[in-house]
């Protein structure tokens, strides 16, 4: 899919380890970042003996169970109520879920 | 330097179309326009803790018949995978989407634009989930210091058709855009109202020296909410890279706004780093092994699509191919005119060989003038659709009936036609209450026709002395004095035979 | 707080109590009374509860009751369900209609779901009285129950030491006598290891053997719910319960769903025993060979056959577990933002909505969540993908394929549930990759997606040592039989949890 990284040439730096938190909408603080960066590394290196038994013709195994075609008919069922929908929202205004301010346009429109 | 007319510009286009399933894509959901907020909703499209999606079967029927309807193939075996991103209207924060096995692909569709045939192709048709509804405080997102969130479109189903960067104008983009919302429409896998939000479209454009071999830098255009929008930010934007590149400026590949209130696009965020989506296959729905024998099931249950409805109506009506094309691109104009022929040809059965009876094909091409002519311009004038209108396919029928027996001439007809369209009145009923039946008997003519000679001594004298035009002065007076009812071809007849008497 | 020689109701087995509520001896309310009496007791020592409620138990225990009542009247009584007015505690991270459920996270404190999961429905369903959840390791992710936002957990044992987890509090509450039976999740071990550390039976089913509906995700392919209870009967019960096909999980089996306490005296002639040359190699304490083996004897003198086999891929089974537990946990948890439901940290005033998320995932999730995430999040990434997901993928088809050719071999693979028994609290590797290492044994099966069982074999030190039993997909009920023969010789009947205690 994406390009190969040789993964014994893997170690975080704290960018890096920034970006990444960026991506995972993690806010952490230097000493969190730090202490990641550095286990994240541990831990790589330990996965990279996976190296040795990796074979690039071997189906990747997304499923244990081989079942396919698990489907449902198209049938309305019942909802929740609103009141029920909206019973744990941190921040409501009538019959909505609130949000501040959203800065990046996004995706709107994508998907 | 170089000329505006060195470039071309290079579109692709993207559309997203809401699936009319009754439930949505992985839940029971109601997927109904309008409803109250969050009424619409259950842990699966809330993203809950713990809840599970479980695909939606006809949801896959009807990407599977728009992959037909498109002339793709279909996958034999495909999954699901989800697209990782963060947004507040994204539920689960990832889409259930598919990334690198679409259900449909390499497909095409025809276009026409000028009278010039081209293909677009489809690189492919895939099926994912909508996203909620986001209410801004304010005018747009950018001012809003905050924002409501409806669920109730969450988990929809969504068909995503991206096409290959095949169109080279605004119109090729607009008459690709028409043509697809026609074939979905008439398939019934969705309303495709851009109004509504069920059908949304973004443009990839880019510029390049004509006869290069390699494209620009692409641009991709959002916030297109209709066709006529499609057409203007194409253009705006064409323009706008010709122009940078023109003078000496680089393309950089970004995402730009289309604002269609000042009629430009806008920059919005700059596509240097591709987002990183972390595209893995989805572990909570099962692969899919699309059987061989129900996609054949799927296509023999495909209606007549609007180019091979179009050809028919050559082929066997004769109409002229623009007027068969725009009646066949409109499921709405089809069945109309269809039903024109129908109500037409029970009159010829009931009527008898002869007595008013009309030809088959030669109803089936008026009737398509009508319909292309003075009911589009009605349609048009009054802004409703065809189903709203009072206008039934029997009293068009009938009225061509009453033209084609010489009961009204055709002028008539059309001031008939618009009372009927506005009242729904039969146009027998018209006809007769305004005493409009045409006069077509040669002796009640050549009386009219002697009195308005006698009438007329100048302009007369006149024609003698070589003026056409007094001729048509001549027949003005007649058809004043009938009201219109003379029928045309015989008051001329008649008339050149009683001056000619007078030579 | 002692150790119960003659058995109370609530260190009864279910089959037991089940058995004395058909005949009228004892009624649902003084189960359930007697099991709360305990939970007062010994819970600010154990602390295996996260959310208790006295009214709704003791209600469901009186509803139970009439039920009962009911069908003795009618002389109806083989109409009554093996759980009905059962007394049982599940892991908060099993969605409980009106009731908490936290996953024991700052980010769900105050989540109350207004739906079932699938197997609390089943439990409703069957007549089983809820008593409350139990604690757990935060959103699964862990093997000693400490990383949960509320308290630990202590070991019903030896109170000094770790109960295991992730479903730590499940396993001491069944120890203690806190419940009779529990239900808990199974993504790497944390049902087993658990299970092990307390002297309890706890059972992973087969993947999509028991739906995972309304069960808060961790990792999507491996994650399964099974028993934790007294012995392998009422396992045996338990799992019928709650197996079976659920049309809201789409990954749940529509195999059929056999009687498993038919099979629990079955014995073990015959069976085809499999030692996997890589699972006794010198990676236990000695207690837990001496234990282990003692079991394995027991097993040949009750007619198995024992046989060699070979797991040659087994030592990177870990690897390829965290690999793809992580990036899928890292997907599963992006849910987690705090705008539909969750944590908000305070004082918010001016934060966009991406820095509002940030803040809430921040604050709202503790230091090994947030680890996993990233890692998740790095393997997934553009650049990476293929050389960690990817292979990862890959590797785990080959491993799956490794446990599926062994098991042709034998009738079911046999090894120590964990490395050593519960250690001590002041004892643990403060190293995360030498925390890790504790699931050596147990990965393998939620890899292969096959079933295996915990069942008590012996002490050591005083302290339980778990057998592993692992089977073919959907082939329980030879780990029943297995366990059964196990349990009958472990002489852990005499032995009793300093706090608590389980009777057979």
């Amino acid at each position: 899919m994406q390009g190969c990284r040789v993964v014994s040439e893997v170690s975080l730096s704290r960018e890096e380890t920034a970006r990444l938190a960026e991506l995972a909408r993690l806010s952490l603080n230097d000493e969190e970042l730090a202490r990641i960066a550095h286990d994240l590394t541990e831990i790589i290196d330990y996965m990279e003996k996976l190296a040795g038994i990796d074979r690039a013709h071997v189906r990747p195994m997304s499923h244990v169970l081989d079942t396919v075609n698990a489907y449902r008919d198209d049938c309305a069922e019942p909802s929740l109520s609103q009141e029920e929908a909206l019973a744990n929202a941190p921040d409501r205004q009538g019959q909505f879920f609130r949000v501040p301010r959203i800065i990046d346009a996004g995706e709107a429109g994508e998907a | 330097m170089t000329d505006r007319n060195d470039y071309e510009v290079v579109v692709g286009i993207e559309v997203h179309v809401e699936l009319a399933t009754e439930s949505k894509v992985f839940c029971g959901c109601k997927t109904a326009f309008g409803a109250a907020p969050n009424t619409q909703v259950c842990p699966v499209c809330l993203g809950m803790p713990g809840a599970l999606p479980v695909l939606n079967r006809r949801a896959l029927e009807y990407t599977i018949r728009a992959g037909l309807a498109l002339n793709c193939s279909i996958a034999g075996w495909t999954k699901f995978d989800r697209k990782n991103y963060f947004y507040p209207d994204l539920a689960k924060g990832y889409q259930v989407s598919q990334y690198d096995i679409p259900i449909a692909h390499d497909g095409y569709i025809d276009i026409e634009v000028d009278g010039q045939p081209k293909r677009i192709r489809v690189r492919r048709v895939h099926l994912e989930e909508e996203t909620a509804k986001l209410v801004h405080a304010g005018d747009d997102i950018i001012s809003a210091n905050q924002s409501l969130l409806d669920f109730n479109r969450s988990g929809i189903g969504l068909i995503e058709i991206v096409s290959d960067a095949d169109m080279r104008s605004a119109d090729e983009a607009r008459a690709y855009l028409t043509k697809l919302r026609s074939i979905l429409v008439a398939i019934g896998v969705s309303d495709c109202k851009m109004e509504e939000g069920s059908m949304r479209c973004e443009a990839n454009v880019s510029v390049m020296p004509r006869d290069s071999k390699e494209f620009g830098t692409l641009v991709e255009l959002k916030n297109i909410a209709s066709f006529r929008a499609v057409h203007r930010a194409i253009q705006y934007e064409s323009t706008r890279q010709i122009d940078l590149v023109r003078s000496g400026g680089r393309v950089s590949r970004e995402t730009r706004h289309w604002d269609d209130v000042r009629g430009e696009t806008a920059f919005m965020r700059s596509k240097e780093q591709a987002a990183d989506y972390r595209y893995f296959p989805e572990p909570d729905l099962m692969p899919l092994e699309i059987a061989p024998e129900w996609v054949e099931e799927i296509r023999g249950g495909l209606p007549e699509l609007p180019d091979a409805r179009a050809a028919r109506y050559v082929s066997e009506f004769g109409l002229p191919a623009s007027d068969a094309a725009l009646i066949a691109e409109s499921r709405e104009l089809a069945s109309f005119f269809e039903g024109v022929c129908d109500a037409l040809a029970k009159a010829g059965a009931g009527a008898g060989v002869g007595a008013g009876a009309v030809d088959r094909a030669e109803g089936a091409r008026e009737a398509a003038k009508w319909l292309v002519g003075d009911v589009s311009a009605a349609l048009k004038a009054s802004g409703i659709e065809l189903s709203q209108s009072k206008l039934a396919p029997g009293q068009l029928a009938e009225l061509i009936g009453l033209v084609a027996s010489g009961k009204i001439s055709g002028r008539i007809a059309k001031s008939v036609f618009e009372e009927v369209f506005a009242s729904g009145k039969r146009p027998g009923d018209v006809v007769r209450e305004r005493g409009l039946v045409q006069i077509s008997d040669a002796g009640e003519l050549a009386a009219i026709v002697q009195r308005v000679i006698e009438a007329n001594p100048g302009p007369v004298a006149d024609y003698f002395a070589g003026k056409e035009k007094a001729l048509t002065f001549l027949v003005g007076q007649i058809m004043k004095e009938t009201r219109g009812r003379a029928n045309p071809q015989e008051t001329n007849r008649i008339l050149r035979e009683e001056l000619a008497k007078r030579a | 707080m002692s150790g119960n020689a003659d058995a109370t109701l609530c260190d009864m087995t279910l089959h037991e109590l089940h058995d004395m509520l058909l005949s009228g001896q004892v009624s649902s309310r003084e189960i359930t009374s007697d099991v709360l009496a305990r939970i007062d007791e010994v819970e600010a020592s154990v602390g295996a509860y996260v959310t208790r409620d006295r009214e709704t138990a003791l209600k469901g225990a009186d509803a139970a009751d009439e039920v009962i009542a009911r069908a003795r009247r009618d002389r109806d009584t083989g109409a009554i369900g093996a759980l009905v007015g059962i007394p049982v505690v599940l892991k908060d991270n099993v969605c409980t209609r009106g009731m908490r459920t936290t996953c024991c996270s700052k980010m769900l404190e105050d989540f109350i779901p207004t739906y079932d999961a699938a197997v609390t429905a089943r439990l409703r369903e069957a007549g089983a009285v809820i008593v409350g959840k139990g604690n757990m390791d935060e959103f699964a992710m862990g093997s000693t129950t400490q990383t949960s936002v509320f308290h630990v957990t202590r070991n019903p044992w030896d109170l000094e030491r770790v109960p295991g987890g992730s479903s730590g509090g499940c396993a001491a509450a069944v120890a203690a006598g806190e419940a009779v039976a529990s239900i808990g999740t199974d993504t790497g071990g944390s049902i087993r290891q658990p299970a092990s550390f307390c002297g309890v039976v706890g059972l992973k089913p087969t993947y999509g053997r028991v739906s995972r509906y309304g069960v808060v995700a961790f990792a999507s392919s491996l994650d399964t719910v099974g028993p934790i209870t007294r012995d392998v009967r009422d396992c045996a019960i338990m799992l019928k319960a709650i197996a079976g096909r659920d049309g809201r999980d789409s990954t749940s089996a529509p195999d059929a769903v056999p009687d498993y306490s038919s099979c629990v005296e079955r014995g073990v002639q015959g069976l085809r025993i499999g030692i996997p040359e890589q699972f006794f190699g010198p990676g236990m304490t000695d207690g837990v060979r001496t234990a282990v083996e003692r079991a394995l004897r027991a097993l040949e003198d009750a007619g198995a056959d024992i046989v060699e086999v070979s797991l040659p891929l087994a030592e990177h089974a870990l690897a390829v577990y965290y690999l793809v537990a992580t990036a899928e946990a890292s997907s599963n948890m992006a849910r987690l933002d705090g705008i539909r439901y969750g944590y908000r940290p305070e004082g918010r005033g001016g934060m966009d909505v991406a820095d509002l998320m940030s803040a809430s995932r921040g604050q709202g999730f503790g230091m090994e969540v947030k680890r996993r995430i990233m890692l998740g999040t790095f393997v997934l990434s553009s650049g990476n993908f293929d050389a960690f997901y990817g292979r990862a993928l890959r590797s785990r088809r080959l491993l799956a394929e490794d446990v599926r050719r062994a098991l042709t071999e034998c009738d079911c693979l046999v090894s120590p549930t964990a490395p050593t028994v519960a250690f001590r609290f002041d004892e643990e590797p403060d190293d995360p990759l030498a925390m890790y290492l504790q699931d050596i044994y147990t990965t393998l099966a939620n890899l292969a997606g096959v079933p295996a069982i915990s069942v008590p074999c012996g002490l050591a030190d005083g302290m339980p040592v778990g057998l592993q039993i692992m089977g073919r997909m959907f082939d329980e009920a030879t780990l029943i039989r297995a366990g059964r023969a196990v349990e009958l010789t472990s002489g852990m009947d005499a032995a009793r949890p300093k706090v608590g205690g389980c009777a057979k």
